[in-house]
C-alpha cells in the first residue's frame, strides 16, 4: 500500500503533533526535557527506517508516481534523521536561551525534518515544491525563535524575504517546465529530455529551478543570505540549516538534474563548473577575515557547497556518490562544531573566536572535538572530510580525461582548500594557544551532550578510517539516479 | 603480521592509549613514548638486519584490503630503497623522544602528538599503496601544526606555523592530483605501487599524458621537500619548532617528497621525467647555490642549519634528475645521511638553546670550553655537513656528483662549488662563532652545562654513530639500494602504444563522444 512508504514521514509529523499536545500537560520546568523524548523517538524512527516495510529493496513509486522510495531517498531520510537527533539534543542544551515556547521549537524542528524527508522522495515538481515550502516556512520560524534578540529576528526576516523570492522563481520555473512538457512528473519529463534541450522555455524553466535549489544549498550567486542567517539564528537552527537544508537541496538538485533532465544537465556542465569554482573562491576568501565562529561556519558552508557542486557538475555515478559521501562526513563535522559553539557560548553571549582561548584547559573534550571537526572540514586525514574530498577530486579527475577544463576547476579547489586550511586551523590555534587565556573555569558538559559529541567523533573517524562500507552505501544510493 | 605493521601501529596505539591517561601522570607519558619508540627502533634494526638484498621484490609484505571498490589496500613492505628510510625514521623517532625532556608543560598532549607524527612518518615510508602513502604523510600535518604552535619558540612562531602548514597542504594537494591522475590514466583501478610500476613498465602511458602528469608530481612533491623557490617555509619553520619536531620533520618527513619522486614519478613516468628533469636540475641549483648563500648571511644558528638543510636537498634533487643508477643510488644515500645529520644538528641546537637561551651567533662564543661533549659532537656534525669523508653524507654526495656528471656536467661544476666552497664557508664560520674564540658572557647569566647524563648523551651518540657507521661502511646501505634502483630504472624506455586515455583530446571531440 502506498501509505506505508510514507510511514517515516507520518511518524515524524505525529511526533511533532504529539509533543505539542503533551506540552499542554507538562509543567514549565520539565518542558525542556521533552527534547530528550523527541530525540529518542526520532532515533527510534531512524531504527525503523531499516525495517522491511519502509525499505522495499527495489525502487517503488507511490501516489501515482509522485513519490519514490529508493535507496537514494532512504539514504537521505536516514541522513536527516541522524541530523535531527543530534540537533534536538543541541536544542535541549540551548533551551535556556529560548525565552518561551521551547516545545514549539522542538516540534517545528520535527516539521522541518518531515519536509526534508519528503524532499528526498520527491519525484514530481508538485511534491518538490510542497516539501521545499514546508522546510522554508518552518525555517523562517526557527531562525527567528529568539524573539528578544534583534539578530535572530533579522536573520528570520532576511531568510523570509530571500527565501520567498527564491520560491517565487522556483514556482515560475516549474510553471515554464509544465507549460512546455505538460507534466510535472520527473520520469515523464525525462522521456522528453532530448527534445527539452532545444526548447528555450523549458531550459529557462530548469534554470529557474536551479536558482531555487541553489538558494537552498547556498551556491553563488544565491549565497548572500548564508552568513547573516547562520550568525543570527539560534545555534541549533544554524546547524540544521547547514546540514539538513543543504543536503535536501543537493538531494533535489541531483534528482532533478539526473532524474528529470539528464540532457539539460549535460549541456550545463560548464555553467555548473563555473558556479562551483566561484562558490569555492567566494566562500574561502570571505571566510578569511571572520572573527565570529558561526559566521565563519556560514562562509565555510558556502565553500563546501562549492566542493559539493563539483560532484554535481561532473554528472557521473562517482560524482553523485562522492556528493553523498561528502555530505555524510560534513554532517558530523558541522554538527560537532555547532555543538561546541552552543556549549561554549552558554555563559557568555558571544561567539567570537577569542572566546575559545584556553578551551584546551577548560574542557579537553570540547577542544578535541572542535579541533577534529575543523581538521575534518579542512580535509586532512584520517577524518571523513578527507575521504569525501578525495572522492570528489577523483570524480572530477575522471572527467578531466575527456575534458581538461576540470583541471582548472581542480586547481581552483586546491586554492580553496589551502585557504580553508588557514581559517580552519586559525580556530585550532585559538583553542590550543592564544595570547589571552584568562578564563580557566571548567565547562560542565551534560551526559547527552557528551554522547552526541562522541557520536560525531565516531562518525568523523569511522568515515575517514574505514570508508569501505560508506563507499558501498553511497554508490548504491547514487546508483538509483540515471546517468 | 609484518614487523613493519608493528612499528607503524605501535606509536599510534601508544598515542591512543595516552589519550586516556590522567593529565598529571607526566612521567608515565614520557615513559610510554620512550618505550614505544624504543621497541620500534629495535624491531626496525632487526628488520634492517634481516633484509635480504639479493632477493628480488618487496620483503616483509603485508596486504589487507581497505577500500576494495577503489583498489585501495593497506599494503606495506620494503625494498632496498625504503628499508634505509624506515630505519632512519625509527632511529630519529627514538632520538626525538629522548630529547623531548626539554618539554615541561602539557607533556601528555605533546607525547600524543609526537607519537601520532611518528606513526605517520614510519607509515609513509613503509607504504606500497599510493593512497596509504599519502594518508600517512598527511597524518603528521596536524601534529606538526599544533606542536610548533604550542611548544615552539621565537617571535615569528605564529607566522611560521601557518606558513609551514599552508605550504605543506599546497604541496600535498598538488601531488594528490598528480597521483589521482596517474591512477585514473593507468586504467588499472589500483593504487598498488608495485602493481602500477610493473604494469606501466610493460605498457607505459602515452608521452603527452606522462608529460602532463609529471609536473604535478614534481612540483607537488617538490614543495614538500622545499624545492627552490618554494623553500621559504623550511628554515623558518624549523627555527620555530620544538627540537623533536625539527628533527622529525627536517630529518625524516621531508624525505617523503623525494621518496615519492623516486618511487612513483621516475619509474612510472619515465618519458615525462625526461622532458622535465632539466627544470628540476635548474631549480635544484637554486637550492644549492641560493640557499647556500642565504645560509652564509644567517645570524641565528637554527636558521643557518635550516637553510643548509634546504641546500642539501638540492643534492638529492640532482641525484634524482641524473636518472641513472649511480645518481639515484646516491640520492637515496644522501636522504638517509642527511636525515641523520639534520636530526643530529637540530638536537644539538635544541640542547644549546635550552642551555644558553639564545641561538644568536653574535652572542655565543667559546662554548667548547664549557661543553666539551656537545661541542665536539656539534663540530663533527658541522664537518659532516661540509661533506667531509668518513661521514655518510660524503659518500652520498660524491655518488650524486658522479651520477649527474654524465648528464649535466655544468650543473655538477656549480653544485661542487656551491656544496663544497659555500657549504664549508658557512659551516666553518658557525664553528668559529659558536664553539671557538673567546668565551662570551652567557645570556641572563645562564649556567652552561654539558650534557650531564648518559641518557642525555644517548640521542647524540646514536645519531652520530649511525652517521659514522654508514660513512665508513656505506656498503651496508648501497648494497641494498643499488639492486632496487637498478630494477626501478629498468623501465626507462620509450612509449610503445597510445595510452588508455589521451589528455590531448580536444573539447569538441570529447563532447561529440558523449
Amino acid at each position: 500500500m502506498s501509505v506505508s512508504y510514507l510511514f517515516l514521514e507520518i511518524m515524524v509529523v505525529l511526533t511533532g503533533l504529539g509533543l505539542l499536545l503533551i506540552d499542554l500537560w507538562t509543567p514549565a520546568v520539565h518542558k525542556r526535557r521533552l527534547g530528550y523524548a523527541a530525540a529518542a523517538v526520532t532515533a527510534l524512527i531512524l531504527a525503523l527506517s531499516f525495517s522491511k516495510m519502509v525499505d522495499p529493496g527495489a525502487p517503488v513509486h507511490a501516489f501515482g508516481g509522485l513519490f519514490v522510495q529508493d535507496a537514494f531517498a532512504l539514504f537521505f531520510k536516514r541522513f536527516f534523521l541522524v541530523a535531527a537527533v543530534l540537533v534536538l539534543l543541541m536544542e535541549v542544551e540551548f533551551a535556556d536561551r529560548i525565552p518561551a515556547g521551547i516545545t514549539e521549537y522542538y516540534a517545528v524542528t520535527l516539521f522541518a525534518l518531515a519536509g526534508m524527508m519528503t524532499a528526498a522522495s520527491a519525484n514530481d515538481f508538485t511534491l518538490l515544491f510542497v516539501a521545499l515550502e514546508l522546510m522554508a516556512v518552518t525555517f523562517y520560524v526557527l531562525a527567528s525563535f529568539q524573539r528578544s534578540r534583534v539578530a535572530s529576528l533579522e536573520a528570520g526576516v532576511k531568510y523570509l524575504i530571500l527565501g520567498a523570492l527564491s520560491s517565487a522563481i522556483l514556482v515560475y520555473g516549474i510553471a515554464l517546465i509544465y507549460g512546455s512538457t505538460g507534466t510535472m512528473n520527473f520520469t515523464k519529463i525525462a522521456e522528453q529530455s532530448a527534445r527539452l534541450k532545444e526548447s528555450k522555455i523549458a531550459v529557462l524553466g530548469f534554470l529557474f529551478v536551479l536558482v531555487g535549489l541553489g538558494f537552498k544549498v547556498g551556491v553563488v550567486p544565491m549565497q548572500i543570505w548564508v552568513p547573516d542567517v547562520y550568525q543570527g539564528a539560534p545555534t541549533p537552527t544554524s546547524a540544521f540549516l547547514a546540514v539538513g537544508s543543504k543536503a535536501a537541496g543537493f538531494a533535489l538538485l541531483l534528482r532533478v538534474l539526473h532524474g528529470a533532465a539528464p540532457e539539460v544537465a549535460l549541456s550545463w556542465e560548464r555553467l555548473l563548473m563555473i558556479l562551483s569554482g566561484l562558490t569555492i573562491l567566494y566562500g574561502s576568501l570571505c571566510a578569511i577575515p571572520q572573527r565570529n565562529l558561526k559566521r565563519l561556519l556560514g562562509y565555510s558552508s558556502i565553500a563546501n557547497a562549492g566542493y559539493l557542486f563539483i560532484g554535481v557538475s561532473v554528472g557521473t555515478l562517482s560524482g553523485a556518490s562522492a556528493v553523498l559521501y561528502y555530505l555524510a562526513g560534513y554532517l558530523f563535522a558541522v554538527v560537532a562544531a555547532f555543538f561546541v559553539i552552543c556549549v561554549v557560548s552558554k555563559t557568555h553571549d558571544s561567539e567570537d573566536i577569542s572566546e575559545l582561548a584556553g578551551l584546551w584547559n577548560r574542557s579537553p573534550l570540547l577542544a578535541s572535538v572542535l579541533s577534529l571537526s575543523m581538521v575534518s572540514l579542512a580535509g586532512v586525514p584520517p577524518l571523513a572530510g578527507f575521504f569525501g574530498k578525495f572522492l570528489l577530486l577523483k570524480a572530477a579527475a575522471e572527467q578531466a580525461v575527456s575534458y581538461p577544463g576540470y583541471y582548472v576547476l581542480l586547481s581552483v579547489a586546491v586554492v580553496g582548500v589551502v585557504i580553508s586550511v588557514y581559517y580552519y586551523f586559525g580556530v585550532v590555534r585559538a583553542i590550543f594557544w592564544s595570547r589571552d587565556d584568562q578564563e580557566l573555569s571548567a565547562i560542565p558538559i551534560s551526559r547527552p551532550v557528551k554522547a552526541a559529541l562522541w557520536v560525531c567523533v565516531a562518525g568523523m573517524v569511522l568515515l575517514g578510517v574505514l570508508p569501505s562500507w560508506g563507499v558501498r552505501v553511497t554508490a548504491a544510493a547514487a546508483g538509483m539516479l540515471k546517468f | 603480521m609484518s614487523p613493519l605493521t608493528l612499528i607503524i601501529f605501535l606509536p599510534l596505539v601508544a598515542a591512543a592509549g595516552l589519550a586516556f591517561l590522567p593529565r598529571n601522570y607526566r612521567f608515565v607519558a614520557r615513559l610510554v613514548a620512550l618505550m614505544a619508540t624504543f621497541v620500534s627502533l629495535i624491531v626496525g634494526l632487526v628488520t634492517f638486519a634481516r633484509f635480504d638484498a639479493s632477493q628480488e621484490g618487496m620483503q616483509f609484505v603485508q596486504k589487507v584490503a581497505w577500500v576494495p571498490s577503489l583498489g585501495i589496500h593497506f599494503h606495506v613492505g620494503v625494498d632496498g630503497i625504503n628499508i634505509g628510510l624506515v630505519l632512519l625514521a625509527v632511529i630519529v623517532a627514538f632520538a626525538a623522544a629522548c630529547v623531548s625532556w626539554e618539554i615541561r608543560e602539557r607533556e601528555k598532549e605533546y607525547y600524543i602528538l609526537l607519537l601520532t607524527m611518528t606513526g605517520g612518518i614510519i607509515g609513509a615510508f613503509a607504504s606500497l599503496d599510493l593512497f596509504l602513502f599519502y594518508f600517512f604523510h598527511e597524518l603528521a600535518l596536524v601534529p606538526t601544526f599544533i606542536m610548533i604552535g604550542v611548544w615552539g619558540r621565537g617571535a615569528e612562531k605564529n607566522y611560521a606555523t601557518f606558513k609551514i602548514t599552508l605550504y605543506l597542504s599546497l604541496g600535498a594537494l598538488i601531488a594528490l592530483i598528480g597521483l589521482v591522475a596517474l591512477y585514473l590514466n593507468s586504467g588499472l583501478g589500483t593504487f598498488d605501487m608495485v602493481e602500477l610500476a610493473r604494469q606501466l613498465k610493460d605498457r607505459p602511458l602515452s608521452a603527452p599524458t606522462q608529460r602532463f602528469i609529471f609536473p604535478w608530481l614534481m612540483f607537488g612533491f617538490g614543495i614538500l621537500v622545499s624545492l627552490w623557490p618554494f623553500h621559504t617555509w623550511a628554515p623558518l619553520g624549523y627555527a620555530s619548532a620544538p627540537t623533536a619536531v625539527s628533527m622529525l620533520h627536517a630529518g625524516v618527513l621531508k624525505k617523503f617528497g623525494l621518496y615519492g619522486l623516486i618511487r612513483v614519478a621516475l619509474p612510472m613516468l619515465p618519458v615525462g621525467a625526461a622532458s622535465w628533469l632539466h627544470w628540476l636540475v635548474a631549480l635544484s641549483l637554486g637550492n644549492i647555490l641560493y640557499c647556500g648563500l642565504v645560509a652564509m648571511r644567517q645570524k641565528d644558528l637554527n636558521l643557518l642549519i635550516g637553510n643548509s638543510s634546504v641546500a642539501h636537498m638540492g643534492f638529492v634533487f640532482l641525484g634524482i634528475a641524473s636518472f641513472n643508477l649511480v645518481g639515484v643510488t646516491g640520492a637515496v644515500m644522501v636522504m638517509v645521511a642527511h636525515g641523520l645529520l639534520a636530526a643530529l644538528s637540530f638536537a644539538l641546537t635544541g640542547y644549546l638553546y635550552q642551555t644558553t637561551k639564545t641561538l644568536d651567533m653574535d652572542r655565543l662564543g667559546g662554548l667548547l670550553r664549557a661543553m666539551p661533549f656537545v661541542g665536539t659532537v656539534s663540530i663533527m656534525a658541522m664537518l659532516a655537513g661540509c661533506g667531509l669523508p668518513g661521514f655518510a653524507n660524503f659518500t652520498g654526495e660524491a655518488m650524486v656528483l658522479f651520477g649527474i656528471w654524465k648528464v649535466f656536467p655544468m650543473a655538477t661544476v656549480a653544485a661542487c662549488w656551491g656544496g663544497l666552497v659555500v657549504g664549508a664557508v658557512y659551516m666553518l664560520r658557525a664553528v668559529r662563532a659558536v664553539w671557538h674564540g673567546p668565551a662570551r658572557e652567557a645570556v641572563g647569566g645562564a649556567e652552561l652545562v654539558d650534557a650531564p647524563h648518559w641518557w642525555r648523551k644517548l640521542p647524540f651518540v646514536l645519531l652520530l654513530a649511525s652517521l659514522v657507521l654508514f660513512g665508513i661502511v656505506p656498503r651496508l646501505l648501497t648494497d641494498k639500494i643499488r639492486p632496487a634502483v637498478a630494477r626501478l630504472l629498468a623501465g626507462k624506455n620509450e612509449p610503445s602504444r597510445p595510452s588508455v586515455a589521451v589528455i590531448a583530446a580536444s573539447r569538441g571531440e570529447a563532447v561529440a563522444a558523449r
